[in-house]
C-alpha cells in the first residue's frame, strides 16, 4: 500500500480540472449544484478518486458558507456536487453577481488534481 | 415494422427567452407538439401583483401576440400547444388567445384546455388552520412567521391534467403552476397510453422534459464543451424529442439550424440544477437519474434510454412567494494606472459615509467586476495593469429609507471620490423590492387539478 502511494506520487502530475472535465451549475436557493463530465471516459475514475467531497469543501474555502454533498453517475461519467451556503441567500435575497450560482461550475474547473503520467496523452 | 415517434419541440425555456424560437420550431421542419415553460421560481408572484393591479392579467403576455401570430399554422400543421403561460390567471390567458383567435377569423377553429387548482392563496388560512405548517424546506421555518407577506402560493401540478385537457382533443393546454417537465411528460402519456404506475416510463418521459425544459441549453447554448466550434449560434435549433412507446426518446433539432445536440451538451442539461441525482422527485415520479443511457445516435442526434422510475410521492411541492425586502447595486468604473486600487478606495470611502449616515444593512456586498466577481478570492491575485475594474456594492434591508439613501452615495463619488472614474450612464440606482420564494409541501390529496375547455 505504501509503496504503491509512492509511485503514484512520483508519477503524477497535477493540472487543473479544466483539463479532465467540462461542467454546468445551477441553483436552487442558497444551494448551487456542479455536475462535472469527464472529458474522456478514462478521466472519470480520476474525478471519482481525486475529487472528493472534502477536498471541494477546501477548495470553496472562504466562497461558500456550507457543506458540500457529492453524488456519482458513472453513467454518464459524470459527479454531482452540493455546495450548500454558496449564493448568498439564494435567489432574489442574493447581492452577488452570480446570484444564480452560474459560474461556480468553472470556479471548480480551476481545481488542481493528480494524475496519473500518460493519462493525458491517451 | 414502423415505429410510432411522437415530436415534442421546446419553444421557450423561461419568461423572456428568445422570441423566435417558437416561430422556428414550428415552421423549419415536423412537430407534434410545441412545449413552453414560462414559469421560474419568484416569477407566480410577479404574476400575482399584476392581477391585482388588474383582475385581467396575470400571465405570461407576450404569450398572446406569439399564439395570435402562430395559430393558422398550428392548425394547418396539426401542431399543439402545452404551455404554463397561464401564471397565476390561466383562464385570463386563454380568453386573451381565443380573443386573439376571433379577430383572425378561426371563431370555433380553436378550443383551449385551461388546467387550473394549483393557486392555493385564498386556501393558505384554512391549510394552516388544519395544522399544515407549510414548513420551509430549507430553514424548517413555519409559514406562519411570514404569512401575512405571502404573496403568491401554488401548488406544483404534474403531467395528469395536461393529459386530461389533451384527452378532450383541445387545440392548446394553458396552465398554472404545472411541473416544466410536466408539459413534456403529459404529451406522451397521452398519446401513447402510459399507465399511472409505469414509473419506468414516466421517469423517461420526466427526463426528457427536463432535457428540454431550458430551451437550447440542451442544444449548444451555454454548453462549455467544445464551445468556440458550435456552429450557427446566431440561429440555434432548440431542442426536439423524438418519443417512442416503449419509453426510449432521441434528443434533436430541426435541420438546418444552428447550434449542436451532442452527448455532451445533453449531459450538461441532464446535471443542471440536479439534486441527489437517483431522486429527482416529480408529482408524477420519482426518476433516478444514474440509469440514463445517452449515446450518440447520428449527427445532432443522441438517443436516451434505459431510464428507472419509482412510485411517486403522495406529497406536492408548493412554491409561495412572500414580501421580504429591499435592494439596490451601485456600480462605477475606475480605470488604469491603479484601477483596482482606486476602486478599493471608493469602496472605503463609500462604507465609510455610510456608517457615519448611521445607515444599518443585513448585508453590504461589494465585487470587483475583472477581479473577484465571478470566482471570488479563487481567481488569484488580479494583474497590476489591469485597464479598468467595476466596483459593485449592493445592501439589503428590511426597511426602504436606509436602502433609499443608499442610491444617493453612489454618484457623488464620481466628484469627489478617486479618480479616473466613469460608467455611470444608468443613474442612479433603483431600489428593488425582494420577493423570496419559499418551498413546501402539502399532501397530494388536498389538490385537486381541474380541466376546463374554452372554444373561440
Amino acid at each position: 500500500m505504501g509503496s504503491k502511494r509512492r509511485s503514484r506520487a512520483a508519477s503524477a502530475q497535477w493540472v487543473p480540472l479544466v483539463r479532465l472535465a467540462h461542467a454546468r451549475s445551477g441553483d436552487k436557493g442558497d444551494t448551487a449544484n456542479v455536475g462535472l463530465i469527464a472529458l474522456k471516459p478514462a478521466y472519470y475514475d480520476v474525478l471519482r478518486r481525486e475529487v472528493t467531497a472534502a477536498r471541494v469543501t477546501r477548495h470553496f474555502r472562504g466562497v461558500i458558507g456550507g457543506p458540500v454533498e457529492r453524488f456519482e453517475l458513472p453513467n454518464l461519467g459524470a459527479l454531482n456536487f452540493l455546495l450548500h451556503g454558496a449564493l448568498g441567500g439564494g435567489g432574489t435575497l442574493s447581492l452577488k453577481t452570480d446570484a444564480q450560482g452560474k459560474v461556480f461550475s468553472t470556479a471548480l474547473l480551476r481545481m488542481a488534481v493528480p494524475v496519473p503520467a500518460g493519462i493525458l496523452r491517451d | 415494422m414502423t415505429t410510432r415517434i411522437v415530436r415534442i419541440a421546446a419553444g421557450q425555456g423561461f419568461w423572456g427567452d428568445w422570441p423566435e424560437a417558437p416561430v422556428h420550431q414550428v415552421l423549419d421542419g415536423p412537430i407534434d407538439y410545441l412545449m413552453m415553460d414560462y414559469l421560474a421560481e419568484v416569477t407566480m408572484s410577479i404574476m400575482q401583483k399584476q392581477r391585482t393591479r388588474d383582475a385581467r392579467m396575470g400571465y405570461a403576455r407576450d404569450f398572446v401576440p406569439l399564439m395570435d401570430e402562430l395559430l393558422p399554422e398550428l392548425i394547418r400543421r396539426e401542431v399543439r400547444v402545452t404551455a404554463n403561460a397561464g401564471g397565476v390567471n390561466p383562464p385570463a390567458c386563454a380568453e386573451a388567445v381565443l380573443e386573439a383567435a376571433r379577430r383572425r377569423g378561426l371563431a370555433g377553429k380553436v378550443r383551449i384546455g385551461v388546467v387550473t387548482g394549483d393557486d392555493l392563496l385564498d386556501r393558505l388560512d384554512g391549510l394552516l388552520a388544519k395544522g399544515h405548517a407549510l414548513t420551509n424546506m430549507d430553514t424548517g421555518a413555519p409559514l406562519s412567521s411570514v404569512r401575512e407577506h405571502v404573496q403568491s402560493a401554488n401548488a406544483y401540478l404534474g403531467a395528469q391534467p395536461v393529459v386530461d385537457a389533451l384527452g378532450q382533443g383541445v387545440d392548446l393546454v394553458i396552465t398554472g403552476r404545472v411541473t416544466d417537465t410536466g408539459l413534456t411528460l403529459g404529451p406522451m402519456i397521452h398519446e401513447f397510453g402510459w399507465a399511472a404506475d409505469d414509473w419506468d416510463r414516466l421517469a423517461a418521459g420526466t427526463v426528457a422534459g427536463h432535457i428540454i425544459e431550458c430551451g437550447a441549453q440542451a442544444s449548444g447554448g451555454n454548453c462549455l464543451y467544445d464551445w468556440q466550434r458550435i456552429p450557427g449560434m446566431e440561429r440555434p435549433g432548440y431542442p426536439i424529442i423524438e418519443a417512442q412507446p416503449d419509453g426510449t426518446f432521441v434528443v434533436t433539432k430541426h435541420e438546418g439550424t444552428g447550434g449542436r445536440v451532442s452527448v455532451p451538451s445533453v449531459k450538461e442539461q441532464l446535471l443542471y440544477e440536479m439534486g441527489d441525482p437517483q431522486n429527482y422527485i416529480t408529482p408524477d415520479v420519482v426518476a433516478d437519474f444514474t440509469t440514463i443511457d445517452v449515446r450518440s445516435a447520428g449527427a445532432n442526434r443522441v438517443g436516451v434510454r434505459g431510464i428507472r422510475g419509482r412510485p411517486a410521492t403522495d406529497m406536492l411541492k408548493v412554491s409561495i412567494a412572500y414580501f421580504y425586502g429591499y435592494k439596490a447595486v451601485g456600480t462605477l468604473v475606475y480605470a488604469w494606472p491603479e484601477a483596482y486600487a482606486k476602486a478599493q478606495a471608493a469602496n472605503r470611502i463609500l462604507r465609510a459615509r455610510l456608517k457615519a449616515l448611521g445607515l444599518t444593512f443585513e448585508e453590504t456586498l461589494t465585487e470587483y467586476v475583472g477581479v473577484n466577481a465571478t470566482h471570488g478570492p479563487l481567481a488569484g491575485p488580479p494583474s497590476p495593469d489591469l485597464p479598468e475594474v467595476q466596483l459593485r456594492i449592493g445592501v439589503r434591508a428590511r426597511e426602504r429609507a436606509p436602502v433609499e439613501r443608499f442610491t444617493r452615495e453612489i454618484a457623488p463619488l464620481i466628484l469627489n471620490g478617486p479618480p479616473s472614474v466613469t460608467g455611470f450612464a444608468g443613474g442612479r440606482p433603483k431600489v428593488e423590492e425582494i420577493v423570496a420564494y419559499w418551498p413546501a409541501l402539502i399532501p397530494k390529496h388536498l389538490v385537486t387539478p381541474s380541466v376546463t375547455v374554452l372554444t373561440a
